[in-house]
């Protein structure tokens, strides 16, 4: 197995390569097809399987139910979704309030933290652990404690309200305050995220362009505003990119503490593709509806992945 | 950072004070984050008298009886098994599949399976929820082992290729190359050499997706039943009957992240690369 071909000249191998090496031969020369392949192809099926399904399944009507096959009925499903279907419209609404509210507040609350904490200080590693815990928690769990603390009559946010002086509020029970306390729980867990990001990028970036500013006489505001902020760029694109990609993907705490509503107040695209799926056991709708999210989700990636390599080279 | 160290003429008192206030806005930020646990805690280790209680208490006398019943009528230690078969499985088969595909797109730059392996990263869980659940069921998988490690490839598949192929790149060439000359294979340098070289990356690919494994909820929802039920729907359970258990609910959640505490301090330098994996690039 020692010897190979391609060993170059001055050093000749001792046998010429056997013929019963044969197979470990074929494997070595296409080595670099071969070691991803297996990968490759579970991931095209990863892919292309439920893309395929979506797209089939979407120009049919089916109900799990059904005793009768799939009906094809070609583009009616959308027609009926984008014309007549305003549910859909509202939980498109709610999704993009969802989400660029929460990355936005995680980015805002993120760098200001970032900032704070970027500073020697005894305690860092304790600091980051704390950091890590709510965004690597089972999402389930911790949004069955917030349900708990969301509470309306016996919580304890409606307690510390009140030593505020400040009247209950109903939460999650409400449709006016269902959504701004799930923005507010993902903000808890997520800004962590970007604090992390964040100072990670602060600590990386290069020492003279502060000192430069230092000497000229700049102020600790013209400090942030012209040379650290447009030096973290790049890492706030990372971070924007990465929260909007999970945001968008947000399912379990939404369905665990509202399950979308009341009155599908919260009730973002993700929760109404399941419901139609597996409580009306609508099929070809439901898949209808995830192939609009698919081509949505994709979309708002690509946008923010062109403009972070716009913006990359500034 | 010199940001935050401009002041130098301060006096001493008041630079005392200063890093005293300082410390204060440290502990301040991180109460928030930690109060949820605590009061996850606190929450199991009260009665369901104590839990429901206004003003809540915030002084009582602890019980472990939350957590014997969470194991005794709940079938709790089928769950934890559950769960740790599936995220175990899911994450070995990531990483048959994925450590050879990251050192090959690392090495032989293959870009297209990458930009693949990105797809899967961004793709909606929701989307895979109606496929898997009418594949599985067609096949007879539903409530086994198998359709929940097959759609658990989802998340740990991305999670171990993204983490290594950063890791396997930064594997100096020269000492792959030392190893091809002294004639080992190409399959034996990446056992041999780029794997051992890449064990920090790589214990922190395994934690990451068995965390996120562990922590998937939705897949569980739809294509298990009572038998191969993992913990997040284990716990969820707790909020759909009728009167909601508290004690029992935030034991139930202790249990289900005690396990991941332990794991990221493991390796918690080193996740916050692992989350961004991909993403920065110097």
């Amino acid at each position: 197995m020692a010897n190979r071909t391609d060993l170059k000249a001055g050093i000749t191998p001792a046998v010429t390569a056997p013929r019963a090496a044969r197979p470990g031969e074929f494997f070595e020369r296409h080595f670099g097809y071969l070691l991803p392949l297996p990968a490759a192809l579970s991931i095209a099926l990863l892919i292309i399987f439920p893309l395929a399904f979506n797209v089939y399944m979407s120009l049919q009507t089916w109900f799990v139910s059904s005793a009768t096959p799939p009906k094809f009925v070609g583009l009616r499903n959308f027609v009926e979704i984008f014309g007549k279907d305003a549910r859909f419209w509202n939980s498109m609404w709610i999704t993009a309030e969802f989400t660029v509210v929460t990355v936005l507040l995680e980015l805002v609350l993120g760098l200001l933290i970032a900032v704070y904490l970027h500073r020697d200080f005894r305690g860092r590693g304790v600091v980051r652990t704390v950091m890590l815990l709510p965004m690597v928690s089972t999402p389930v769990a911790v949004a069955l404690i917030w349900v708990i603390m969301f509470n309306p009559s016996l919580g304890i946010l409606n307690y510390l309200l009140s030593l505020l002086g400040l009247k209950p509020l109903l939460w999650l029970g409400h449709p006016q305050t269902a959504l701004p306390s799930l923005i507010f729980m993902d903000v808890w867990k997520w800004t962590p995220f970007m604090v992390l990001i964040l100072h990670a990028g602060l600590q990386s970036l290069p020492l003279t362009p502060f000192e430069a500013a230092l000497i000229d006489g700049a102020s600790r505001w013209q400090l942030f505003r012209y040379v650290t902020l447009p030096l973290l760029r790049p890492t706030v694109a990372v971070a924007l990119i990465f929260r909007t990609m999970d945001s968008l993907k947000t399912f379990d705490t939404i369905y665990v503490m509202t399950e979308g509503g009341p009155n599908n107040a919260s009730e973002v695209l993700n929760i109404y593709v399941f419901q139609t799926g597996f409580k009306y056991f609508h099929i070809g709708y439901a898949s209808a509806l995830a192939v609009i999210l698919i081509i949505f989700v994709f979309a708002v990636n690509l946008l923010l992945i062109r403009v972070r390599e716009r913006s990359w080279s500034y | 950072m010199e940001l935050l160290r401009v002041e130098g003429r301060a006096r001493p008192v008041s630079k005392i004070a200063a890093t005293a206030g300082y410390y204060a806005g440290v502990v301040g930020i991180c109460i928030p984050f930690v109060f949820v646990f605590l009061w996850m805690v606190m929450g199991a280790l009260k009665t369901q008298v104590q839990n429901t209680a206004y003003p809540p208490l915030w002084i009582f006398a602890p019980t472990l009886e939350n957590f014997r019943k969470v194991f005794v009528a709940n079938h709790f230690w089928m769950f934890i098994q559950n769960s740790i078969i599936v995220s175990g499985g899911a994450t070995l088969v990531a990483l048959a599949l994925g450590l050879p595909a990251a050192h090959a797109i690392a090495r032989y730059r293959q870009r297209g399976i990458a930009l693949g392996i990105l797809v899967a990263r961004m793709a909606p869980h929701l989307s895979y929820v109606v496929p898997f659940f009418i594949l599985f069921q067609r096949l007879g998988w539903i409530d086994t082992y198998l359709c929940m490690i097959l759609s658990h490839l989802v998340i740990t598949l991305p999670i171990v290729v993204w983490i290594m192929i950063g890791a396997f790149e930064d594997v100096p060439l020269e000492l792959e190359e030392a190893a091809r000359i002294d004639g080992c294979s190409r399959w034996r340098v990446f056992t041999r050499i780029s794997l051992p070289v890449c064990r920090t990356a790589l214990a922190t690919a395994i934690i990451l997706s068995f965390i996120f494994s562990w922590n998937n909820f939705i897949f569980a929802l739809i294509l298990t039943g009572p038998e191969r039920r993992t913990l997040p729907v284990a716990v969820f359970n707790f909020i759909t009957s009728d009167e909601i258990d508290w004690g029992g609910l935030s034991a139930a959640a202790t249990l289900i992240t005690l396990p991941i505490l332990l794991l990221i301090l493991l390796v918690q330098r080193h996740i916050v690369r692992g989350l961004t994996a991909g993403g920065l690039k110097e």
